[in-house]
C-alpha cells in the first residue's frame, strides 16, 4: 500500500491551498460553530452558509460541486434524528398507526430535523474541504500553532504516518486467515460466530504484538538519525497580511449570517 | 472503507452547542490530565509507542468477522486499550484515534469531537482499566473474564451516553434512541468483549511481561477502580430504567430542572429564535456572545503566533 493511501489531499494551485493552514483550521471551526449556532429555521442564513461552501470549492480550484459530490458521509447517522420529526409540540401533519406506535410528525419536528440535517450537511463540507486543500502535515504543524499539545500532535503525525504500513499487516492476517478457510460452494465452512470472534481476537492479539515489537524498532532507528522527543519541519509557516486579510473577511461574513439569521 | 464500525460518531450539527462545549470540557481537562501523567511517568521513548499503538487501533478497527446475513462485526479497542496500555496512554491513544478520523475522514465532526472523544477514548478506558484493575490478582480465568464484561460494558456505556447526549440536544426522542441503540450495542459489544478476551489470551501466552500485574498496577492507581466500578454500576442501573422508562428518565430530568435551565428543548427554542444558553435576550447580546467567541478564537490565532515568534 502506497504512503498516501489515506490522503484526501488533492493537489491544485489555488489560493485556498496556499492559505496558511492555521487560517484555514481557524476557519474550518468557526464555520462549523456558526452553524450550530444558526437557529433552526433560519433559511436564509442556511442558504448563505452553502453559498460560502460553494465560493470556497471555487477558490479551491478543485471543482463547484467537489464538497458535495462527497459530502453523503454523514447521512447514516440521520437515522439518529429521525425520531426529531415526531417530536411533541407545534401542529401535528398527519398520524401513522404502526402496530402499538403511534407515530405524529409535527411541524415543528420536521422543522427541527430539516435544520439539523442542514447544519450537518454544512459542517461536513467544511470539513471535507479543509483536508482536500490542506497536507496533513502542514495541518498538524498548524495544530502545533494553535497551542494543541506537542504530544498530542505528535501521536497524531506517528498515527498517520504508520497508518498504512499496520493496515498492510492487517491485510497480510487477513489474506492468510482467507488462505487458511477453504470451502466447497454451498458448504458452510469454519466454526460459529464464537469461534470467529476468538480467532479474530488472536489476530488483533498478533497485530498488537507486532506493531509493539515494530514500535521498538522504530524508536532505535529514530535515535539513531538524531531524535530528541519532538519531531521537526522544515516549512516554516509564516502568516502573510494576505492571510490576515482573507481571515478577517471570512469571519466578518460568518458575522454577517448570524446578524441575517436573526432579523 | 469499514471505518464507522459503530455509530457513535457523531457528525457536527447533531449536538447543540452547550453540549457540545461541556464534553469538549471534560474531555480538555481528561487529556490534560493524561499529558500531565504519561510526560511525568513515561520517557520520550513512548511518544512513538503511542502513536503507533494509535495506528494499531486504527488498523484493528478493519478487522472484521462474518456473523450473519452480510453483516460482520468490528472491533472499537478503548478497553483493550486501557488495559494493555495503561488509562492514560489509552486515552490520549483514543483521543489520536478519534481525531484522525475526524479529521482525515469526516468520521464524527470537529464541533462535536469532544464528546466523541469523551464517550469512544474517556469512558472505555475508565471502566475497562478500572475493571480489569480491580481483579488484578485473580486468577488468569477471572481477569479475563472481567477484561471480557468490561469491553462489552464500555461499549454499552459509549452508545448510552451518545444517546443520552442526543437527547438532550433534541435531536433524538429518548423512547426511540435509547433503545435502539443499546439494542444494537448490547450485540456489537460482545463481538467486542470476545476479541479483547482472544487477544488479551494471545498477548499472556506470547509476551507476558507485557500483562503481569506489576506492570498494569503501576500504570495507573486504585483510584480507577473505584472510578471503572462506580461509572458501571451507574451505566448497569440506568440502561434498563432508561430503555424500560425513557418517560420516567424525562421526567427526572424535568424535575431536576435539567431542561430548562441549561439546555432548552428544541421546541423552546424554535418561537423566538434564541439560542439556549443565552436565553431570551436582546439582539445585542446575542451578537455580544458570538462576536465574543470569535474573538476567543481570534485571540488564540494571535498569541499563537506571538508565542511562535518569541520561541524564535
Amino acid at each position: 500500500m502506497h504512503a498516501d493511501a489515506f490522503d484526501r489531499y488533492y493537489h491544485a494551485e489555488s489560493p485556498l491551498h496556499r492559505l496558511d493552514p492555521r487560517v484555514k483550521v481557524v476557519l474550518t471551526v468557526a464555520f462549523i460553530l456558526s452553524n450550530a449556532l444558526l437557529p433552526d429555521g433560519a433559511w436564509a442564513a442556511f442558504g448563505l452558509a452553502w453559498l460560502l461552501i460553494l465560493a470556497a470549492n471555487h477558490f479551491s480550484r478543485l471543482g463547484l460541486d467537489f464538497s458535495f459530490r462527497r459530502s453523503f458521509i454523514a447521512l447514516p447517522f440521520a437515522l439518529a434524528a429521525l425520531s426529531a420529526i415526531f417530536m411533541p409540540g407545534g401542529k401535528p401533519l398527519a398520524e401513522w398507526t404502526l402496530g402499538p406506535i403511534q407515530l405524529i410528525p409535527t411541524e415543528a419536528g420536521l422543522l427541527r430535523f430539516a435544520s439539523i440535517m442542514l447544519r450537518s450537511w454544512l459542517s461536513v463540507q467544511a470539513g471535507i474541504l479543509l483536508i482536500a486543500v490542506t497536507q496533513f502535515p502542514d495541518m498538524i504543524h498548524a495544530f502545533e500553532h494553535l497551542r494543541v499539545p506537542a504530544l498530542l500532535t505528535t501521536i497524531v503525525a506517528f498515527l498517520y504516518r504508520y497508518l498504512f504500513v499496520l493496515t498492510d499487516e492487517v491485510m497480510r492476517l487477513m489474506r492468510a486467515r482467507e488462505a487458511r478457510s477453504a470451502a466447497l460452494p454451498g458448504l458452510k465452512s469454519g466454526g460459529t460466530v464464537f469461534w470467529r470472534a476468538r480467532i479474530t481476537g488472536n489476530m488483533a492479539g498478533q497485530l498488537f504484538l507486532r506493531s509493539y515489537e515494530r514500535s521498538d524498532r522504530i524508536y532505535n532507528a529514530m535515535l539513531a538519525r538524531g531524535y530528541r522527543g519532538q519531531l521537526r519541519t522544515l516549512r516554516a509557516h509564516v502568516l502573510t497580511r494576505r492571510d490576515w486579510l482573507i481571515l478577517g473577511l471570512a469571519l466578518f461574513l460568518l458575522l454577517f449570517l448570524q446578524l441575517l439569521a436573526r432579523l | 472503507m469499514l471505518f464507522s464500525p459503530v455509530p457513535l460518531h457523531i457528525p457536527d450539527g447533531f449536538l447543540t452547542l452547550a453540549i457540545s462545549l461541556i464534553f469538549w470540557g471534560l474531555t480538555v481537562v481528561a487529556v490534560g490530565m493524561a499529558i500531565s501523567k504519561t510526560n511525568k511517568t513515561l520517557g520520550e521513548k513512548q511518544v512513538p509507542l503511542m502513536g503507533i499503538m494509535a495506528a494499531f487501533i486504527f488498523a484493528a478497527q478493519m478487522l472484521n468477522f462474518p456473523v450473519a446475513g452480510g453483516t460482520s462485526g468490528h472491533f472499537l479497542g478503548g478497553a483493550l486499550a486501557a488495559i494493555v496500555l495503561g488509562p492514560w496512554a489509552a486515552i490520549l491513544v483514543m483521543t489520536a484515534v478519534v481525531g484522525l478520523q475526524g479529521l482525515l475522514f469526516q468520521d464524527g465532526g470537529l464541533l462535536v469531537m469532544g464528546a466523541n472523544i469523551f464517550n469512544m477514548g474517556v469512558l472505555t478506558a475508565m471502566i475497562g482499566f478500572g475493571l480489569y484493575r480491580s481483579v488484578l490478582n485473580a486468577n488468569k480465568i477471572t481477569r479475563l473474564a472481567v477484561a471480557g464484561a468490561g469491553a462489552w460494558l464500555s461499549t454499552m456505556a459509549a452508545a448510552l451516553l451518545t444517546s443520552l447526549q442526543l437527547w438532550l440536544s433534541g435531536t433524538s426522542s429518548l423512547q426511540i434512541v435509547i433503545p435502539a441503540m443499546l439494542g444494537v450495542h448490547a450485540i456489537i459489544g460482545l463481538g467486542e468483549a470476545i476479541i479483547t478476551v482472544a487477544a488479551l489470551a494471545f498477548i499472556l501466552q506470547a509476551r507476558p511481561d507485557l500483562l503481569d500485574s506489576q506492570a498494569v498496577a503501576e500504570k495507573g492507581g486504585r483510584g480507577w477502580i473505584y472510578a471503572g466500578v462506580l461509572i458501571s454500576i451507574l451505566a448497569v442501573l440506568l440502561s434498563p430504567f432508561a430503555s424500560a422508562n425513557p418517560d420516567g428518565l424525562e421526567r427526572i430530568a424535568e424535575d431536576v430542572g435539567f431542561l430548562e435551565r441549561g439546555l432548552a428543548a428544541p421546541y423552546q427554542i424554535l418561537p423566538d429564535y434564541t439560542i439556549p444558553f443565552l436565553g431570551e435576550t436582546a439582539l445585542s447580546t446575542v451578537v455580544a456572545g458570538i462576536v465574543g467567541a470569535l474573538v476567543v478564537l481570534g485571540m488564540i490565532v494571535l498569541l499563537g503566533s506571538l508565542l511562535k515568534k518569541k520561541e524564535a
